[in-house]
């Protein structure tokens, strides 16, 4: 059963056409890689599956519930979560406050309760809290959780956002780029990482990478964009030795290794 | 385990502070209610001082905590001071305060209690929150300065047309006043609600979005919903600090909730810290009693014969907008940017221990 559908999705931005007909599916508990040079569209199609854009035609759908143009919240709290290629945590709050946000979407009771520390609103918090605490300690961040996150290096910033990220209880994750920046060693431990993940918490994981030992050795699929086309889609073999595929990434050789 | 012993020490070290300052609060102020300290006039700048407070913390809920740009503080404490003011003069005094255009039948005929009046305009301010901020805070953020700011204008234009509900531009005379311990616990209890409520998941979801709207968005936080949740409870403490300013001036009229008053709530929390309560609390008293000595500005001035004429009404004001330019430009993070008064800061500042440097060191680790 296909998680995530995309179907003949359309994105126009005045005369650029950053996603043409773009029909992706994604299977449950796969992992599946968006690839492409600089500027051919990934971002933008994450961009119209969590909301932040409504297509100019096409649909999407999760869980054969078509999703398409509601709000980025709405979809979240349908179980999409997703990272930024720019890295974007709450950067003057803590690691642990960070996580918590993640967990407000899930909170029943009224700010009012809250505020007066309601028997059954301090329940909540605590759950909240030692939830938190439990995923933090999952991923190996527990001893940072009162760190100021604009403080934590680079790759730790990168595995807090993929933290915050399943805190919010999302079963379909979306990576953007989580590799960025990284060196080998640090890219070979996010490839564990994203698999123990995907175990451990029953996940489907759609990601745009650019690493591509990374993309070869994760994925279960790939799908390949250039100039905003689907160029070619299949196994990691496949994707290897397809022509059009070799052809769009030549000229940009450099530019996809960063 | 000595490392334990040690913190055990510090906290009952605190405690034993916090009883200390708390004793020491208790009776200043009843000192102070009781006339056996100080005059009327500091009596009544500190009265003063405290529901600033409640306003300018109010403020910063809006502001600094969820990252929105509100400009109609003055006219949400209008609303609540205007309530306060209708529904708590004795009856019988009511028709030679209207005396030009008679006061509405029905009104005329009410009467509440000090408390049930505080509360209602209090609800009252948040309703015309909720009245603005739902068509505007879909829009992007910029719109509510603009919409806020045009509103503490009208509001103020209606309350002086509205003749047989606000008697216009004469005001309503003979509030009933409150005693310096009503003022005091009100604000307390005001300012330890927005606290506590700040440091629920409900002010982190606040903070989420003053940090990044998108991210906060794509946590599955209902942008719009928090918004004017905020925004309306900041006008209901508005409110509610315009409430007891009525009872403390015991008069209202139009004039007094002009624009120029947001302008120095702007400035409590801005030199107090953008996201810091404790650091409002204070700057509030600060500014409230600089306000006030700084008077003699407005007075004419003559030196050797000479008149000085910068010194007359309204160069106060001028002062005062140099004063907040100098903080936006040099120190915009205030006096305690977004990190709250506490024993531990004050020992560290002693200590010479840098807070920075703490993080900065976390960081390396
Ligand atoms: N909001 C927008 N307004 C106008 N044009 C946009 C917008 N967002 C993206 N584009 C354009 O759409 C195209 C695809 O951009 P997108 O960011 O999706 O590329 P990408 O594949 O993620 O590239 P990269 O590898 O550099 O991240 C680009 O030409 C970009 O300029
Ligand atoms: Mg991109």
């Amino acid at each position: 059963m296909s998680v995530l559908k995309m179907d003949n999705v359309v994105m126009k931005f005045g005369g650029v056409i950053a996603a043409n007909n773009l029909n992706i599916e994604v299977e449950k508990g796969k992992i599946v890689a968006l690839i492409g040079p600089n500027g051919a569209g990934k971002t933008t199609a994450f961009n119209v599956v969590t909301g932040v854009y409504n297509p100019t035609s096409g649909n999407v759908y999760l869980n054969d519930e078509k999703i398409t143009g509601l709000s980025p919240d709405k979809i979240t709290n349908k179980g999409i979560a997703r990272t930024f290629q720019n890295i974007r945590l709450f950067s003057e709050l803590t690691v642990l406050d960070n996580i918590l946000i993640a967990n407000h979407l899930q909170v029943k009771s009224d700010f009012i309760s809250c505020a007066l520390r309601m028997p059954w609103a301090k329940k909540e918090e605590n759950a909240m809290r030692e939830k938190s605490e439990m995923l933090l300690n999952k991923l190996g961040l527990l001893h940072l959780k009162n760190e100021i996150s604009s403080s934590l290096p680079y790759g730790e910033q990168r595995k807090l956002e993929i933290a915050r990220a399943l805190a919010t209880d999302a079963k379909l994750l979306l990576l953007d780029e989580p590799a960025a920046g990284m060196n080998p060693h640090e890219t070979n431990e996010l490839t564990n990482f994203i698999h123990t993940i995907r175990d451990e918490f029953g996940l489907t994981v759609f990601m745009i990478e650019h690493h591509m030992d990374l993309v070869m050795e994760i994925s279960d699929k790939i799908y390949v964009l250039d100039f905003g086309q689907l160029i070619a889609e299949g196994t990691a073999d496949e994707i290897k030795n397809n022509p059009r595929v070799i052809e769009a990434y030549l000229g940009v050789e450099e530019d996809a290794e960063n | 385990m000595m490392n334990k012993i040690e913190n055990k020490n510090n906290k009952t070290k605190r405690y034993a502070a916090n009883i200390l300052l708390a004793a020491v609060f208790i009776v200043v102020i009843t000192l102070i209610d009781q006339n056996l300290i100080g005059d009327q006039y500091i009596k009544r700048v500190l009265n003063l001082s405290a529901i600033y407070a409640i306003v300018a913390v109010s403020m910063n809920l809006v502001n600094g905590f969820t990252g929105l740009f509100s400009l109609g503080q003055a006219g949400f404490m209008a609303i609540g001071a205007y309530t306060v003011a209708v529904f708590t003069v004795p009856i019988n005094y009511r028709a030679s305060i209207f005396y030009i255009v008679p006061q509405n039948q029905v009104l005329a005929q009410i009467h509440l209690p000090f408390f049930i009046a505080l509360i209602l305009g209090g609800l009252a301010a948040a309703l015309v929150a909720l009245l603005i901020g739902i068509p505007v805070l879909r829009l992007k953020s910029d719109y509510l300065a603009i919409a806020t700011l045009g509103f503490s204008e009208i509001i103020r234009i209606v309350f002086t047309n509205l003749k047989t509900i606000t008697n216009g531009a004469l005001g309503i005379k003979s509030i009933p006043g409150v005693s310096t311990w009503v003022i005091f616990i009100v604000a307390i209890l005001s300012i330890v609600l927005i606290a506590l409520l700040i440091n629920s998941t409900y002010g982190r979801a606040f903070k989420a979005i003053r940090e990044d709207e998108i991210a906060a968005e794509a946590m599955g936080i209902n942008l719009f919903k928090h918004k004017v949740m905020s925004f309306a409870i900041g006008a209901f403490f508005a409110g509610i600090g315009g409430g007891l300013f009525a009872a403390l001036l015991g008069t209202v009229d139009p004039k007094q909730f002009y624009f120029t008053m947001t302008y120095n709530f702007l400035l409590m929390i801005v030199l107090g810290g953008m996201g810091s309560i404790t650091g409002t609390i204070i700057s509030s008293f600060i500014v409230t009693f600089g306000l006030e000595f700084l008077r003699f500005f407005d007075e004419p001035l003559a030196m050797f014969g000479y008149n000085i004429t910068f010194f007359r009404a309204g160069f106060r004001m001028v002062i005062f907008s140099i004063l907040l330019m100098i903080l936006v430009l040099f120190f915009r993070k205030g006096l305690l940017g977004q990190k709250e008064l506490s024993w531990k800061l004050i020992s560290n500042i002693f200590k010479g221990k840098n807070s920075n440097k703490k993080s900065n060191k976390g960081g390396a680790a």
